[in-house]
């Protein structure tokens, strides 16, 4: 019972992250309908621009604030520049151009940083909590990122449900030409879904990275785990990528927990195996058609 | 008053559009015809910038509007319902109707949406509905509806008959007609559906290969038996 109780906590903490991260692919994915291969990488680079101000003694929720910031600003500027040229051409174009882009960045923060581990602090403690004088499988910093994730759901709940701007992103994205008739902005519109993006991933990066050790390729097997996050809760529905990102957080949990931690990557290929199989518009896809 | 004067547009080699000149008065229906391919949607596409005009003009109300990028065109009062109905399929009923009165005319009153549930109360009562679940007919009536958002003073229309059932044709044609007189509008009405359209513009302009080949009130213009037969299809 505690074991169970234990791998379930800490498998909503890493469900928690995979849903922020899914999250981050979906919005890409409904502006503009591209996968973008390059999230893990650009929240790399914002976590690691985070660690340099922390190393200068700012305040671990500045560095914070500012990775989220240097998120949506990179987002934007990659939209801008180098999405743009591909966008409504072929998909294949825009996936290639992410996985370059995935690399460059990878090369150029191994150049500026070196590519040795270096510690990354926590704003709370990542100890297990004590009960009595037992512990559970939870640590303040896990509690902290299911927070703050729930939070930033919350905010783009808001933004999409309630907001004149989110009802412009979301009409700019299902139908472009459309929404430049009713007056839209759409390329304003699209660059903002990208920054939008990348700033969600930028907390994603800070809540993997938190208390632990990075490297310029720590984020790399979130490439794999949130695509198959979105892929499970569908990579159109903002729900269901976080969904998605709770079971696989869970089924990872209690794959580790229960049977080893080398079939955890195993397992995550077959959850998408048989979700492409059986269900490749995703769990919670709407059932709208969508016209081409 | 909404003015086009020579416009011109090609697709590569293909001169779709080919010095078309012809003016559309306030509070008035002017019904753009003529057989399918004759270059009515291009017209229309010409007139938003969707389409890049090679040459020629269009005003509105004595304003230039030749090339102005066409998220701006909504400010000046202009609103363009595309061919095959352009609902945002996955937002309900509400949030189209809402997107259309994000962007008005400058300097207009916010358009009440209970005043477009008023005029098409079927919308009313499907407001929560996704727009992908709507009929044909409601689909028409909630681009139409999203138009009037905007409190635009010209209104084009492609093909709205297209597809629908001849008693939801009549239906929303006579809407139209009532328009019209109550809200100003000057509508452009491009149809293929010639019989039906005439019936209710007050002006008609025929195209043909790109071209102008007849410009006349719409009660000449239906009786005209040779030019009905060449170009209008009844
Ligand atoms: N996107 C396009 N690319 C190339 N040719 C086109 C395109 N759209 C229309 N055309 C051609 O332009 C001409 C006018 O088409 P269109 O404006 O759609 O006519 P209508 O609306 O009167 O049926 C036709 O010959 C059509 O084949
Ligand atoms: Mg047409």
């Amino acid at each position: 019972m505690q074991q169970f109780l234990d791998t379930t906590l800490g498998g909503l903490v890493l469900g928690a992250v995979y849903a922020a991260f899914a999250l981050a692919l979906c919005l890409i994915w409904r502006s503009t309908r591209i996968v973008n291969f390059a999230q893990a990488a650009m929240a790399m680079v914002t976590t690691y621009i985070a660690l340099t101000l922390i190393n200068a003694d700012v305040p671990y929720w500045v560095a914070f604030v500012a990775a989220i910031a240097a998120g949506f600003g990179l987002g934007a500027v990659i939209e801008r520049v180098i999405i743009r040229p591909v966008e409504g051409k072929a998909e294949l174009n825009a996936v290639i151009l992410t996985l370059g882009l995935f690399m460059v960045l990878h090369g150029l923060t191994a150049i500026t940083f070196g590519v040795q581990h270096r510690g990354f602090p926590a704003p709370v403690s990542t100890n297990a909590i004590a009960v009595g004088d037992s512990s559970i499988g939870i640590t303040p910093f896990g509690i902290l990122t299911i927070v703050v994730v729930a939070v930033v759901m919350a905010g783009l709940v808001v933004l999409f449900r309630f907001t004149d701007l989110g009802l412009r992103m979301r009409a700019a994205a299902f139908n472009g030409e459309v929404s430049r008739l009713l007056g839209v902005r759409v390329g304003r519109m699209l660059t903002l879904g990208w920054a939008l993006a990348a700033a969600v991933g930028a907390v994603a990066g800070m809540l993997i990275a938190g208390g632990d050790l990075v490297n310029p390729a720590f984020m790399d097997p979130f490439v794999i785990y949130g695509f198959i996050a979105a892929v499970l809760g569908g990579l159109d529905s903002p729900l269901g990528s976080v969904i998605g990102g709770l079971i696989l957080g869970l089924s990872l949990s209690y794959v580790t927990g229960y049977i080893g931690e080398h079939l955890a990557p195993l397992v995550a290929l077959g959850i998408l195996m048989v979700v492409l199989l059986v269900r490749p518009s995703g769990l919670f896809a709407a059932a709208a058609a969508r016209r081409v | 008053m909404f003015a086009v004067e020579d416009l011109s547009a090609a697709y590569g080699p293909v001169k779709a559009l080919n010095g078309v000149t012809f003016t559309a008065s306030r509070g008035q229906v002017t019904a753009v015809l003529g057989a399918n391919g004759a270059g009515k949607t291009t017209l229309l596409r010409t007139v938003s910038g969707l389409v890049r005009s090679t040459r020629g003009s269009v005003q509105l109300d004595g304003k230039d509007i030749t090339r102005t990028a066409t998220e701006k065109l909504t400010s000046y009062g202009l609103a363009h319902v595309p061919e095959g109905r352009g609902v945002i399929a996955e937002l309900t009923v509400v949030e189209n109707l809402r997107l259309g009165g994000l962007h008005r005319s400058t300097g207009s009153e916010p358009m009440p949406i209970e005043r477009i549930f008023e005029l098409f109360p079927r919308l009313g009562e499907r407001r929560d509905a996704t727009a992908h679940q709507l009929s044909g007919g409601e689909r028409q009536m909630l681009v139409i509806g999203r138009a009037l958002m905007a409190r635009p003073s010209v209104l084009l229309l492609d093909e709205p008959s297209l597809g629908l059932a001849p008693r939801v044709v009549a239906q929303i044609f006579d809407l139209l007609r009532g328009l019209v007189q109550t809200e100003e509008l000057t509508v452009v009405l491009v149809e293929q559906n010639a019989r039906s359209a005439l019936s209710i513009a007050d002006h008609g302009v025929v195209l043909n290969l790109g071209k102008v080949v007849a410009s006349a009130p719409a009660a000449e213009l239906a009786a005209d038996e040779q030019l009905r037969h060449a170009y209008l299809g009844f």
